[in-house]
């Protein structure tokens, strides 16, 4: 761990004014940022910590909608009636990962902008263009169990490692950001990147910027839903392939869908081709399995993660399962439903 | 006041841990936590490379922090004994022992080349992060498969070692049955992986002498190791673990924390610390990576014909682990014709060693898992097929056990499991959505004693002191030898303190093997009957004689007093019997001798046996694995403590699901480096992944395996169990998945 200077804003203008300078971070729970000046993969000369920002809270918003704010716990946000009545998948997803004593510390805004899990992204005495841009990447040929099969580069084939975030893709959530020029509200689906050859940028924010606050809009998928998570030990493990489904049902036809899929790339991956195609359809197994191949397309094995292509076909179908039934996978029992 | 009536503790009684109060108030300090004052902190700089030399070390940056005191590397260290004698210890293993800062030389990734000393850890670390190092790489090899090519059978083996014995005509008698099976099968290296990192607290006492907080199982062992290679006569090198934070074989021989620490000291002559990190804890010692061939051959009615078991692990360059592979399922089944060839390859890694049941934790449960696949092929039941080859004598070297209750083990534990309720074909039972699978398998592993000294000391009062150099790493040591001190004076466990890890104790063995219980134990119980006996002396000094001269037959110890059996009112409390002697204390330091009890170590064969079940649930479509239930029946002799007895089956039989479920060592080998190396990515079973499991003991009294009748229970718990579980795995699927860990994507395809 290298040395830093650290200072506590006390507001959100002090926070984007102090977090504008280079090699600055936020620190909020600090449960990714710690773990990786432990070992040395980040290096900030300056730490802002703003967890005295008045950031804390969850509120109503006209027309139902619900507003997370960025210093909100995982825990939190998890457990909060408001959330486990209208938007179950979101505290599902929560649950589904980390550990208690995490998720108690972690925030919601830290959620977003935890790193990758990549062996090598870790590992200074390895190659990694995320960490040391033009290093190259020591995960392509190298050990890649956990790595991408969909939207990875020739520079950089690491996955996001969040389910909360896998859950906001699913339910169309907005980013609200602060920053040294003008708020800005982003949309889910383009807060994070796919790497390219750009890879050490995980996310659309711009030098100085802050997560203030999470929206979830108005929709009802509490009765259609599911977080399925597979992973190489019941709990406590980085996904292999997760699956978030938000569906809306007319009888036995399908009046919306949308899938999202953790573990599988640099970011939350959707595709609109099959959650249109979906609509208006029976929920059916042809008709999941149908759509799983149209979330899958392109898929690309790295050699130790080829399995994750069919794994993710099997669970995208049991998933849509679970949510067209109206049994969303619990996450402490840990049959498959 | 009177003091509330106390039982007397007895052997076999279920006792709460006696230093378990300590452990959860965070009274028991470790070997990095004892406060010393003045003390400097070293950090480990670790090779970035996996083969080759070291060219140059950059540390200007580091030095250039006022509060770094030295920089420690192979150019500036102080002088170290030239040849490999100074460095081997009392359980090393043919070859060069590891040297860490003695040259230029890279030998594996990870390794420590350099030490940044300074007054605060958060110092040292930075400092560390500011060092640069020049290296020329080497072409290196990590890939077990690779290395095979060049296996082979080394001249120098370690002591303890014996090759398998082959019998009849192995490879004839397999071509000529009508049934077989033959499979490779395959065990990645598994990282011990303690809860508690290596550390060592070295203080400078002056004038040559030294005291070690040392995260070791053997005290006596890393003194006299230190002892020898930093020039300290022994007797100025003490080395104190009283409490150890798990090990599983990882602390049996000197860690290069604490000769980095002692040669710290010894450079700056100033106390120092050395704690590795969690990522350092994978550049160590670890179990080796194995393949098994196994051919078995039974006649149509499932009697074994031959068994054919061959087997390679991996080592260093630089030394030759060995362990024992083979010998166990040639050892536990009837049969005429048996085979095995047992070879090491070498791989650029540190050394591999032992880990919990060396050998048998992967070569029998490999076994285990050909023995279902030929139960099957012989259409013959897994657990009848194995009461079908059942051996009462040691199959491989024809001695008789001293004990043997695997058959009541196997009845007990299907009779709890359910056993008779299994339908045979696989995938034939269901619970809803998810397949069914239950699997058994058996273990088997080392009943050893170990001749062990130990002290006690009893004052009128009735408190009993006992003491011996052995090491509790976690296994409930203090309680049992507290628990054995109680039981032969007839005291409750609250007048007995156990003293242990501090090599200025009397001698005894390093805590490995299994053996501890039976050999501490038995010196614990030689002196206190001693200590007894001098007590029944002194009674007789007493005015009258109350008890008439009575023998030691002849009387009962209990509640501080002794009594005679054929009148219990005629009794003398210890204090008074004492003050008749004149004695203030009574004090017996001895070992018992190695024949006691009527052993006899060389004629007959000492092992634990243990019968496993297991109920697996499959996903079908997903298969994701919940092992839902485990039933182990332990055949161990006699248990001193069923409670912490208990806890360590049920840890081993946690390791073993992490065996068969997790556990991987996820090496890349254009790098030579381990890539997993922290507890997010290498994976044992978290809460989740354990349900039911329940332990049986069964009753197997043996009075000659060791003067107490004790077996030992360390390691049993582990051996067989990822076989049952992976066996239950084929029953539920109808796969046979021949590599460990079984993880989705094997049952996938």
């Amino acid at each position: 761990m290298n040395r830093f200077s650290y200072v506590r804003a006390a507001g959100v203008a002090e926070a984007v004014r102090e977090g504008s300078a280079r090699q600055v971070r936020f620190l909020a729970g600090g449960t990714n940022l710690v773990d990786l000046m432990k070992e040395n993969v980040e290096r900030p000369q300056r730490l802002v910590d703003i967890n005295r920002l008045p950031l804390h809270k969850i509120d109503d918003l006209e027309g139902g909608g619900l507003r997370l704010g960025a210093l909100v716990t995982n825990a939190d946000t998890a457990y909060d009636p408001r959330v486990e009545r209208r938007y179950p998948l979101l505290a599902s997803a929560i649950l589904a990962g980390a550990s208690p004593q995490l998720r108690n510390a972690a925030t919601n805004g830290g959620n977003l902008n935890q790193r990758t899990r990549c062996y090598y992204f870790y590992d200074p005495a390895t190659a990694c263009n995320k960490r040391q841009p033009g290093s190259g990447c020591g995960a392509i040929g190298g050990v890649n169990r956990i790595h991408a099969i969909l939207g990875a580069s020739d520079q950089c084939i690491a996955t996001h490692p969040s389910d909360m975030c896998v859950a906001l893709a699913a339910l169309d959530a907005q980013v609200r950001v602060t920053g040294p020029d003008a708020d800005r509200v982003i949309a889910f689906s383009e807060y994070h990147r796919l790497p390219g050859d750009q890879p050490w940028r995980d996310n659309d924010l711009r030098p100085g910027e802050l997560v203030t606050a999470i929206d979830l809009p108005a929709e009802d998928f509490s009765s259609h839903y599911t977080y399925l998570k597979l992973r190489d030990r019941l709990s406590y493990a980085f996904a292999l392939v997760s699956v978030a489904v938000a569906m809306r049902l007319d009888g036995e036809r399908i009046t919306e869908v949308r899938v999202a899929l953790g573990g599988v790339a640099h970011k939350p991956w959707r595709s609109p081709v099959a959650e249109s195609g979906l609509a208006g359809e029976k929920a059916s197994q042809a008709n999941f399995l149908a759509a799983a191949h149209v979330l899958t397309e392109g898929a690309v094995g790295q050699g130790g993660n080829d399995f994750k292509i069919e794994l993710a076909r099997r669970a995208i179908v049991r998933a849509l399962k679970q949510a067209a039934n109206g049994t969303p996978q619990s996450q402490t029992d840990k049959r498959v439903f | 006041m009177t003091s509330p009536t106390r039982t007397t503790a007895r052997i076999g009684d279920p006792l709460n841990r006696v230093d378990g109060v300590a452990k959860v108030t965070g009274q028991a300090r470790y070997a990095a936590e004892h406060p010393v004052e003045g003390l400097l902190y070293g950090w480990v700089v670790s090779s970035g490379i996996t083969k080759g030399r070291i060219v140059r070390i950059h540390d200007e940056g580091a030095r250039a922090l006022p509060e770094v005191v030295e920089v420690m590397t192979h150019t500036n260290r102080p002088q170290l004994p030239p040849f490999d004698h100074s460095y081997t210890d009392a359980v090393s293993v043919p070859g060069s022992p590891f040297r860490a800062l003695y040259d230029e030389k890279a030998l594996f990734n990870g390794q420590p080349i350099a030490v940044v000393i300074a007054g605060t850890l958060e110092t040292a670390r930075y400092a560390a992060s500011l060092i640069d190092v020049e290296y020329e790489s080497e072409s290196h090899n990590t890939d077990f498969a690779v290395a095979l090519t060049s296996q082979f059978v080394p001249n120098d083996k370690r002591s303890t070692f014996e090759p398998p014995q082959s019998r009849g005509d192995a490879h004839a008698a397999y071509d000529a049955a009508p049934l077989k099976v033959a499979a490779d099968f395959h065990v990645p290296a598994y990282y011990h992986n303690p809860m508690e990192m290596h550390a060592s607290t070295v203080v400078w006492e002056g004038n040559g002498r030294i005291t070690v907080y040392d995260k070791t199982q053997g005290p006596q062992n890393v003194q006299a190791y230190l002892a020898a290679v930093f020039g300290f006569s022994p007797e100025h090198v003490r080395v104190k673990n009283p409490y150890v934070g798990g090990a599983f074989g990882s602390g049996l021989r000197p860690q290069y924390q604490v000769y980095l620490a002692t040669l710290a000291a010894k450079m700056l002559e100033r106390s120092v610390r050395v704690v590795l990190t969690r990522q350092q804890m994978f550049s160590h010692v670890h179990r080796p990576e194995t393949v098994q061939t196994v051919a078995l051959a039974t006649d149509t009615s499932g009697r074994l014909q031959a068994i054919i078991n061959d087997a390679a692990t991996s080592t260093s360059r630089f030394e030759d682990y060995m362990e024992t592979v083979c010998d166990w399922g040639l050892m536990n089944y009837a049969c005429e014709n048996a085979s095995a060839k047992y070879t090491i390859a070498r791989v650029d890694t540190y050394t591999s060693g032992d880990m919990r049941a060396p050998g048998a934790a992967t070569g029998m449960t490999l076994f285990e898992l050909a023995v279902d696949e030929m139960a099957y092929a012989a259409s013959v039941d897994p657990l009848q097929f194995r009461l079908i080859n059942y051996s009462d004598k040691n199959a491989m070297d024809g001695t008789p056990f001293t004990s043997k209750a695997l058959r009541e083990a196997c009845a007990q534990g299907a009779e709890k499991f359910g056993w008779s309720r299994r339908t045979p074909a696989p995938r034939s039972m269901r619970d809803g959505r998810e397949l069914v699978g239950w699997g058994v398998a058996t273990g088997i592993w080392d009943a050893l004693f170990e001749k062990t000294s130990a002290h006690a000391k009893l004052l009128p009062n009735g408190d009993l002191e006992v003491a011996t150099a052995a090491s509790d790493i976690g296994t409930g040591t203090y309680t049992v030898m507290a628990q054995v001190a109680a039981d032969t004076l007839g005291l409750p466990i609250e007048k007995v303190t156990a003293t242990l890890g501090d090599s200025a104790l009397p001698k005894s063995t390093v805590e490995g093997g299994s053996k501890l219980a039976a050999s501490a134990g038995a010196a614990v119980q030689h002196v206190c009957r001693g200590v007894a006996e001098k007590l029944l002396v002194a009674a007789d000094q007493l005015e009258g004689q109350p008890l008439g001269g009575a023998r030691m037959e002849d009387v009962t110890f209990a509640q501080g007093r002794i009594a005679l059996k054929s009148d219990a009112t005629r009794s003398i409390s210890f204090g008074d019997a004492m003050s008749a002697a004149g004695l203030d204390t009574i004090e017996v330091e001895d070992s018992p001798a190695w024949h006691s009890g009527g052993s006899s170590q060389t004629r007959k064969s000492r092992n634990t046996h243990n019968a496993i079940f297991a109920e697996v649930k499959v996903d079908e479509e997903l298969c994701v694995v919940r092992v839902t239930r485990i039933v182990i029946a332990v055949a161990a002799g006699r248990i001193i403590n069923p409670k912490t007895a208990r806890s360590q089956i049920l840890g081993g039989v946690v390791m073993g699901i992490g065996m068969a479920l997790h556990e991987e060592t996820a090496t890349d080998h254009r790098l030579g480096r381990v890539m997993n190396h922290n507890f997010a990515e290498y994976h044992i079973p978290a809460h989740a992944d354990i349900q039911d499991i329940e332990v049986i003991f069964v009753d197997e009294p043996d009075p000659e395996v060791t003067p107490l009748g004790v077996k030992g229970v360390g390691e049993i718990g582990i051996v067989g169990t990822a076989a049952a579980v992976v066996n239950a795995i084929y029953h539920a699927t109808g796969k046979r998945v021949h590599s460990l860990p079984v993880t989705i994507d094997k049952l996938l395809v």
